[in-house]
């Protein structure tokens, strides 16, 4: 059924069709309305589940890593500060190699006090062994729920997903979305049945101290399960396509790059407003495209690898900075194409921070740096975008 | 003699790695000896922790889950949902915190899980100090005691200045149906509440005093008898708290304070006024305790 919704509706609406077991979730803007729409749906009995209004997000990973122990599937909702108190958590649950799916609404830390989209929330777990998926749209949120369940939950992986939509841009913005057919959305994604689960009768511990001659296989088996990961969101969007005919591009969406000589990096919802700059210059003559990146984990690095070693140049946009050293994504672009035969000219730009718009106008000047400095080569690695005090002028 | 109330089933195996007379080994045993084999409980950071031992061994007989330092009242509430929504409705869902996993950092889980009616049993076994990591302050270290962050000596007579939270009463704001003192040295009364409480719906909790020789510097072979002294020189009273009336479960003797201090080097530094001074504190106590009995409340 096509629906007018908002992203966070979309996420709302992908748990439900999932059959989330057990929600534990504590407010916080602008996820709000995912938990608004969840309890709703449980209060009416659209939803069997078990809805539990925690007094904080930390009890709301903990509540969860707790319930998918005992087999039920979960699913919490959270953002920004609320993504960031659950930060030890969050590495509970993937060294507890739980398949639990989280919607974060990336917004940007304080202070100062911002309510606005950037990615430093998300960004900032980027370390806690979780999938991560950036979302350009409401239907790619809805739909990339489901997929997630799916990927997490096979036996190779267990481990936990984050489904990330840009505050306000998708989470308080209405698109058409279709709402596929539970009886569909059942037949693709079975009910949850894990091998191991606490339950009465069998003493088992979950989480024990362990020695330090046991705890490195460990995390090396949690690294081949994000490995595997990698492969099962291929062959889980390909499943998904075949089910429902839709597909938003594996980890790396790839945008009238084939014969592109350069190629602008940038993950979430600017994705949509850059897709219309490619088109437009590309009527002008220019040969760009863009590239999406939607899982940041696992990272697509031959992906990347195999898109760089063609290009003159790239301009990796992120949403967030690490101090110290460069943004996220683009340290990740770089450390991929580092292996290419032939190197293209590489560029980071940070832009967008608590909310600022990326205007069309400010990636087609993106566009047009990175065409220069691929013949010349690049001056600053970094480069902060429409900063107000900065010489460059980008409007 | 009579024959003793204790059931004989076992819930622990010999060997777990707590100290010599750690009072939280008998807290653990008395507590699954009430609660029986349909229970899975969850431990957060403490003693408790390390002492089922190392992967994959496990000194209990049921299922254990073990979770965050503060995040034991977030977990039942998790188990507790999850087996709600899988039909499960025998099993008893036990959380296990230390008083620093209770008082300090997992107060807040705690009040959360009270306050929604968990329907769960939440055991705080009552050391008085953070001892997993070797003897520091809690907000549950009674006024006086040595620990290594409040240490003894130098200019400002240093011991712990800040008298103990009263987690009773905290958890009486809440309004639970049922919240209970437990003394290892005391073990019918302890599974006779545990019994009780294992009846009742909703959430449940028991604070178990926990004797803790390397940490308030005792005989490892008195741990049973201090736990007897803290009741009968009335520092810690057994009373439980049920729909809100207090009941007191041993009228204690009121034997002087110092018989329960001069046993433990926590408390060797404590000159005589600071001692009449903690039994003036323990006498008011008491007679509150007295005086919530009688009016009902």
């Amino acid at each position: 059924m096509r629906m007018v919704m908002t992203g966070n509706y979309a996420s709302a609406y992908g748990a439900k069709l999932a059959r989330a077991e057990v929600i534990a979730a504590y407010p916080i803007t602008p996820q709000t309305s995912i938990v608004e729409k969840l309890a709703e749906f449980v209060a009416t009995g659209e939803l069997k589940a078990k809805f539990v209004p925690v007094e904080s997000e930390h009890s709301a990973m903990a509540a969860c890593i707790a319930a998918q122990t005992a087999g039920a599937r979960t699913y919490t909702a959270t953002s920004s500060h609320g993504l960031t108190l659950m930060h030890e958590v969050l590495m509970w649950a993937s060294g507890a190699r739980l398949p639990i799916v989280m919607t974060n609404v990336s917004r940007a830390m304080a202070p100062p006090w911002s309510v606005w989209v950037d990615h430093m929330d998300s960004i900032a777990q980027r370390d806690t062994g979780w999938l991560q998926f950036f979302c350009q749209s409401n239907q790619e949120v809805l739909d990339t729920t489901i997929m997630a369940y799916k990927v997490c939950e096979s036996a190779g992986v267990m481990l936990p997903a984050m489904i990330i939509e840009d505050a306000f841009i998708l989470s308080h913005t209405s698109e058409p979305v279709d709402v596929p057919e539970q009886q569909l959305v059942d037949s693709f994604l079975p009910a949850y049945s894990p091998d191991l689960k606490i339950e009465v009768g069998k003493a088992r511990g979950f989480g024990s101290l362990v020695k330090p001659d046991q705890y490195m296989e460990f995390r090396y088996k949690a690294m081949l399960a994000m490995k595997e990961a990698h492969d099962r969101i291929l062959r889980v969007e390909q499943e998904f396509k075949h089910v429902f005919g839709r597909e938003h591009g594996g980890l790396l969406e790839r945008y009238r790059c084939e014969d592109a000589e350069t190629v602008l990096v940038t993950a979430g919802s600017v994705a949509a407003t850059a897709k219309d700059v490619v088109d437009a210059l590309r009527a002008n003559g220019q040969r760009v495209g863009l590239a999406r990146i939607r899982a940041f984990r696992p990272f697509p690095h031959d992906e990347i690898r195999s898109l760089a070693s063609k290009l003159e140049g790239i301009a990796v946009l992120d949403r967030s900075y690490t101090f110290g050293a460069a943004g996220a994504m683009f340290t990740e672009v770089k450390a991929s194409a580092y292996s290419c035969q032939r190197r293209p000219v590489m560029k980071n730009y940070i832009a967008g921070l608590g909310g600022r718009d990326i205007t069309p106008k400010i990636l087609e000047r993106i566009f047009e740096d990175i065409q220069v400095i691929a013949k010349r080569g690049a001056e600053d690695e970094v480069e902060w975008v429409d900063v107000v005090g900065l010489p460059r002028r980008w409007h | 003699m009579g024959k003793t109330t204790i059931p004989e089933a076992e819930f622990t195996y010999p060997g777990s790695t707590g100290c010599p007379g750690c009072g939280a080994n008998l807290v653990m045993r008395y507590l699954l000896k009430g609660l029986g084999e349909r229970t899975i409980v969850s431990i957060p950071a403490c003693c408790w922790a390390v002492m089922p031992g190392y992967w994959p061994s496990n000194c209990l007989k049921i299922p254990l889950l073990y979770t965050a330092f503060e995040a034991t009242g977030a977990a039942i509430s998790g188990l507790r949902a999850a087996l709600d929504v899988k039909g499960v409705n025998d099993v008893t869902v036990v959380g296990f915190a230390g008083d620093g996993g209770t008082v300090d950092i997992g107060l807040q889980a705690l009040s959360g899980a009270a306050e929604r009616r968990t329907d769960a049993i939440y055991v705080m076994y009552d050391n008085e100090a953070y001892m997993n990591t070797g003897i520091q302050r809690s907000g549950s270290t009674p006024w006086g005691a040595w620990t290594t962050t409040t240490p003894v000596g130098g200019s400002s007579h240093g011991f712990k200045h800040e008298t103990k939270k009263d987690i009773m009463a905290i958890m009486q704001a809440h309004r639970i149906p049922y919240a209970a003192t437990v003394s290892p040295a005391f073990p019918e009364d302890f599974i006779k509440k545990v019994e009780k409480a294992k009846s009742i719906k909703g959430f449940r909790f028991i604070h178990a005093l926990s004797p803790c020789p390397p940490g308030w510097r005792t005989n490892p072979s008195l741990s049973v008898e201090i736990a007897r002294l803290a009741v009968d020189t009335r520092v810690f009273p057994l009373y439980e708290i049920e729909d809100g009336k207090v009941r007191i479960t041993r009228k204690a003797k009121g034997l002087p304070l110092v018989e329960y201090l001069k046993v433990q080097g926590r408390f060797q530094h404590l000159t005589e006024p600071e001692i009449s001074e903690m039994q003036k504190g323990v006498d008011d106590s008491w007679i509150m305790l007295l005086l919530k009995e009688s009016s009902g409340t």
